[in-house]
C-alpha cells in the first residue's frame, strides 16, 4: 500500500493529517500489519492535552499491546467511536480510519516528522533485519 | 512461509503466519475450530522410559495412573516437586517398549535432568528422544478427513487418547512418496478433534509432510497455525499452560487439576505434600473470568473483588476469537470462585468490570456416532 503524500509520518508508525492547526491522526498500513487483527483501541479522551512523543492510548492485538504516541502538541476535539465497535477497520483501512483529531498547539512541529517518501525507506529498513 | 517469528524458549516459533496467505490469529484459530488447522510443535520433548521396572519409574514420576493404560493408549499426567507444585505437565503413552513421556519445549532439559535424578532407584533406561522427533499436530473437526489422505492405518480406529504407529503414503505427481514409522496419536492442545504425529527425524520428510498436508487440507480449509492461536485455542478450552495455570510455586489442588491425580497410588512424588495441603485446604483456585465492561485482560494483571481489594491475578487472559468475548483465567480465593461472582481486572491503572463464568469456556460439539 503505497503512502499517502497528504500527511506526515512518526518513526512510531503513526500519520498526522493536518490543515492549519487542525489535526486527523491514525496508524499506518505498516503498524497494523505488524500488529495483525485489532482486537481494540483505547483513544485519549476528548479535551485531553497531549504533549508530542508521550503516549497517548494503546491499541490492541489479541497477542499484544502496543502504545500510541502523540505525533504532535494539541487538544484533542474529537475521537473516533466507530473503533470502539469495529476496531478491525484499522486492519482494512488503516490511511482512512482515523484515530483521533486534535488542535495543534505548534503547528510547525510537524516540519520535524518523515515525509511520505522518508518513511517509506524507514520502513524498508525496519522491515529488512 | 512468510510467519511472524519470535523467541519461544530458545526456539524461533511462528506467533502467526500472513494474512496473504488468508492467515493471522484469528483466521488460523477459526480454521481449527470449523475445519482444520497445522502446527508445527517440534519444539516438544520426548524421553523414553524403558526396561523392567519402566511402569514402576512413570508411576513414581507421574500423578496419574500408568497401570491402568492399555497398550496403545495415553494418558494427560503431569510429574510434581516434592511439594505437589508442577515440574512439567505431560502426555505418557504406554508403548510396546515401555513409556514415551511427550513434555513441553520450554522445559526439555530440566524434564530430562529430573526423569534421569529421580528414577535412579528403578531398573530402567531414560532415553532423551526429544531431538529425534518431530512433531506436526493436525487439529479440527476435518483434522481426520485431512490426515487420513496420508494414513495407511485406518484413523476411525484410533479413540481419542489412544496413538498407533503405522505408515504414511501419497501419490506425488505420479510418484509414490512414503514416510515409514510414525507414532498418530489422537491427541491435542486446541479443543478440537485431532492428531499429533511423531515422524523420526528426517527434515525431508517433515517438511514433505507437512506440505502434503497443507495440499490435502485445501478443501477442508487447512492453514498453517502458530503460536498466537495455540493460545488462544487451548484457552477456550481451559487447557493450562506451564507458567501460567501450573508452575512450580502451584499445586495440584489449586490448578483444578485433581482428576489427573491418583491419590489412591501408594506413592509417587509430591504425594504426601498433596495429602497434607488437600487437608489444610486450598487458599486460591483456578477460575474462568469473562469481561463485562470494554477492555481486555492480560496475563499477570490484578484481580480485585466488587469492593476493590486485591484478591488475585489473571494467569492468562486474551480475546477469544471463536467465542467473541474477552476472557481469561484467573487465581482467586475460594470465596470468590463461585460461577457469578463480580469482580474486576486492573488494566493500565484502570478497574473494568468481569465476572466469574464456567469453565471450559469452549467444548465443541459431540459428534453424531
Amino acid at each position: 500500500m503505497p503512502y499517502p503524500t497528504d500527511r506526515k509520518y512518526t518513526k512510531e508508525h503513526e500519520w498526522i493529517q493536518a490543515s492549519g492547526a487542525s489535526a486527523t491522526i491514525g496508524i499506518t498500513d505498516y503498524a497494523q500489519q505488524s500488529l495483525g487483527d485489532i482486537v481494540f483501541v483505547e483513544g485519549p479522551k476528548v479535551g485531553a492535552e497531549l504533549v508530542a512523543g508521550k503516549t497517548f492510548g494503546t491499541v490492541e492485538s489479541v497477542k499484544a499491546v502496543s502504545d500510541l504516541f502523540a505525533p504532535a502538541t494539541g487538544t484533542v476535539t474529537e475521537v473516533n467511536a466507530e473503533l470502539a465497535t469495529a476496531p478491525e477497520k484499522v486492519n482494512t483501512d488503516p490511511h482512512g480510519s482515523w484515530m483521533m483529531k486534535m488542535t495543534l498547539k505548534n503547528p510547525s512541529e510537524l516540519d520535524a516528522l518523515l515525509s511520505a517518501a522518508d518513511y517509506e525507506k524507514f520502513v524498508a529498513e525496519e522491515a529488512g533485519h | 512461509m512468510g510467519a511472524k517469528m519470535v523467541d519461544f524458549n530458545g526456539w524461533d516459533m511462528p506467533v502467526e503466519y500472513p494474512a496473504s496467505i488468508g492467515c493471522g490469529i484469528v483466521n488460523e484459530h477459526m480454521a481449527v475450530r470449523t475445519g482444520a488447522g497445522i502446527f508445527d510443535v517440534s519444539h516438544m520433548g520426548d524421553i523414553r522410559i524403558s526396561g523392567p521396572q519402566a511402569l514402576a519409574a512413570v508411576q513414581h514420576l507421574c500423578m496419574n495412573d500408568a497401570s491402568r493404560l492399555e497398550l496403545w493408549q495415553a494418558q494427560y499426567s503431569a510429574m510434581l516437586h516434592p511439594q505437589g507444585t508442577f515440574v512439567d505437565d505431560v502426555i505418557v503413552h504406554r508403548h510396546p517398549y515401555g513409556y514415551l513421556i511427550v513434555i513441553n519445549a520450554g522445559t526439555r532439559e530440566k524434564d530430562f535432568n529430573w526423569v534421569r535424578e529421580n528414577t535412579r532407584q528403578f531398573d530402567c533406561t531414560i532415553e532423551n528422544l526429544s531431538d529425534v522427533y518431530t512433531q506436526i499436530a493436525v487439529q479440527g473437526p476435518r483434522a481426520a478427513e485431512v490426515l487420513q489422505k496420508i494414513s495407511v492405518a485406518n484413523l476411525a480406529q484410533i479413540k481419542p487418547y489412544w496413538f498407533t504407529l503405522t505408515h504414511l503414503a501419497w501419490d506425488d505427481g505420479g510418484s509414490k512418496r512414503g514416510v515409514g514409522d510414525v507414532m498418530i496419536a489422537r491427541t491435542g492442545y486446541s479443543g478440537e478433534d485431532g492428531f499429533e504425529i511423531y515422524i523420526a527425524m528426517s527434515e525431508s520428510d517433515s517438511v514433505a509432510v507437512w506440505n502434503v498436508l497443507l495440499e490435502k487440507g485445501k478443501e477442508f480449509g487447512i492453514v498453517p497455525c502458530g503460536l498466537g492461536a495455540r493460545n488462544t485455542l487451548r484457552l477456550e478450552a481451559k487447557l493450562p499452560l506451564y507458567g501460567h495455570e501450573i508452575s512450580d510455586t502451584i499445586n495440584v489442588w489449586e490448578a483444578g487439576l485433581d482428576r489427573f491425580c491418583k491419590m489412591d497410588k501408594p506413592e509417587f512424588v509430591g504425594r504426601a505434600a498433596l495429602e497434607r495441603a488437600k487437608a489444610a485446604g486450598v487458599k486460591r483456585t483456578l477460575v474462568g473470568l469473562e469481561m463485562t465492561e470494554r477492555g481486555i485482560a492480560r496475563d499477570g494483571f490484578k484481580v480485585l473483588d466488587a469492593g476493590g481489594g486485591e484478591i488475585g491475578y489473571v494467569s492468562s487472559g486474551s480475546p477469544a476469537p471463536f467465542l467473541k468475548k474477552n476472557i481469561a483465567l484467573a487465581y482467586v480465593p475460594p470465596e470468590s470462585a463461585a460461577v457469578g461472582t463480580p469482580v474486576m481486572v486492573e488494566i493500565r491503572g484502570q478497574r473494568v468490570g468481569a465476572v466469574v463464568v464456567p469453565t471450559p469456556f469452549y467444548k465443541r460439539p459431540k459428534k453424531a456416532a
